[in-house]
């Protein structure tokens, strides 16, 4: 049959395709590390939350939020895209006393895919 | 500030309302990928996926097969998914086969064209959960004869993911366990061939979850975005003289996520002697074409 004689070219078409260069893709932004860490328990009170993501993120879509183990929100409001460096997010925070804390956030790259997630971090 | 600063700033500006004209007509959460709230599916190895998306696929897989000689199957399979609307897609599927022995007799060529369908009707991104549904048709004649059948055969099945991210604190060292799973029928078109069941699961366990959601072990690259697969593909046959009899292997492998692709290799170990006798191998290359060309072949058809 004719398609079997042009399988090998069609799958060679698409391979060389493939192989062009990449538009200005950015992709899926996810998070490489933070500060607190993921799950830590810290002994001093940190001054922010602090999360680096694998790419640069879209500023007016990116948010963080901190609540306490009650829900109140601990972090000053003010979480945001840091202008020099857009893969981190960062926010301030209250003065936190003894507790566990819950970050939550929600980033979009800059070819628009959105994640999302939260982690937990402990003040003794 | 500069002319260069300044233009470099509206220019941002504009893409940023650009950005969000186009957030505004489309659903936030994207489909792409197997992404279902925090949770990130991997392709796996031999199990169908139960997301759709805009991918492309080669996996590699050798096997000594059970029965006569030649029993030596190396096989180069190749996957293309393509979305047509963000939750429907189509997927293509071929294979090129080479049966070898230890004695003379070889035999080689492209296995039959596969051609499917899969609607993705369910994404809960609170219990990371996916719910798929879709045919696949194995299209008789368009193979070599030699490695191939001249019938074709229709499998509708139904496809499960599910990560276990909604546990409670107290069982958080659990929560990057997912499961994925695929469940349907294999009806031939030619009358007396028998028809089988597809009954196929993995187990994983996300060290990019652990890693980046529930504790930051300290895990570095490559490692902080790798996921531990083992896979259960089974089929059983229904009615016929086989009626009742199972094969399938068992694959445990790792994958490796990066932002374009995925890597992975696992071990197939047979689960009977009907199944075969010897350990194969199965390694796994896979492009994301929905991050590499966003705005072409990797966008759905109708967004």
């Amino acid at each position: 049959m004719k398609i079997k004689h042009q399988r090998n070219l069609v799958f060679g078409l698409f391979l060389a395709f493939l192989c062009s260069p990449p538009e200005a893709a950015l992709a899926h932004a996810f998070p490489d590390h933070s500060d607190p860490r993921v799950g830590a328990t810290v002994s001093a009170p940190p001054a922010m939350v602090r999360i680096w993501f694998d790419g640069d993120l879209e500023p007016a879509f990116s948010t963080v939020r901190v609540l306490d183990g009650s829900g109140k929100r601990v972090d000053k409001g003010d979480g945001h895209v840091d202008s020099s460096d857009h893969t981190l997010l960062e926010a301030g925070l209250t003065a936190l006393h003894p507790g566990v804390y819950h970050v939550y956030w929600s980033v979009v790259a800059w070819d628009g895919h959105r994640t999302e997630g939260d982690y937990t971090f402990t003040v003794k | 500030m500069g002319n260069g600063q300044r233009h470099s700033r509206w220019t941002r500006a504009l893409m940023t309302l650009g950005l969000a004209a186009a957030l505004l007509m489309m659903p936030l959460s994207a489909l792409a990928h197997g992404l279902a709230g925090k949770r990130f599916f991997p392709t796996t190895f031999q199990v169908d996926d139960p997301f759709i998306s805009d991918e492309f696929s080669i996996l590699y897989n050798h096997i000594r097969q059970p029965g006569d000689e030649p029993n030596r199957a190396s096989e180069i399979n190749i996957d293309y998914s393509k979305r047509i609307l963000p939750n429907f897609g189509l997927e293509f599927h071929d294979a090129y086969l080479h049966l070898g022995s230890d004695g003379d007799g070889s035999a080689n060529g492209w296995e039959n064209l596969e051609v499917g369908a899969k609607w993705q009707f369910l994404t809960n991104d609170e219990h990371e959960a996916i719910l798929s549904v879709g045919t696949d048709i194995e299209i008789g004649g368009t193979g070599a004869h030699q490695v191939s059948d001249s019938s074709s055969t229709i499998s509708p099945a139904f496809f499960f993911g599910k990560g276990l991210g909604d546990l409670p604190e107290s069982a958080r060292f659990i929560r990057p366990f997912a499961i994925t799973g695929v469940l349907g029928p294999n009806f031939p078109t030619r009358s007396g061939d028998p028809i089988s069941l597809t009954w196929a699961f993995t187990l994983q366990y996300s060290l990019m979850y652990l890693q980046s959601y529930v504790k930051d072990v300290g895990l570095g690259a490559p490692f902080n975005r790798m996921i531990l697969v083992t896979e259960f593909p089974m089929q059983t046959c229904m009615n016929a003289d086989c009626n009742g009899q199972t094969t399938g292997t068992v694959n445990p492998g790792i994958v490796w996520a990066g932002k374009f692709m995925e890597l992975g290799v696992a071990a197939q170990i047979p689960i009977n002697s009907r199944s075969g006798n010897n350990v194969g191998i199965l390694a796994l290359f896979h492009l994301f074409i929905d991050d590499l060309f966003p705005r072409s072949l990797g966008r759905p058809i109708f967004p």
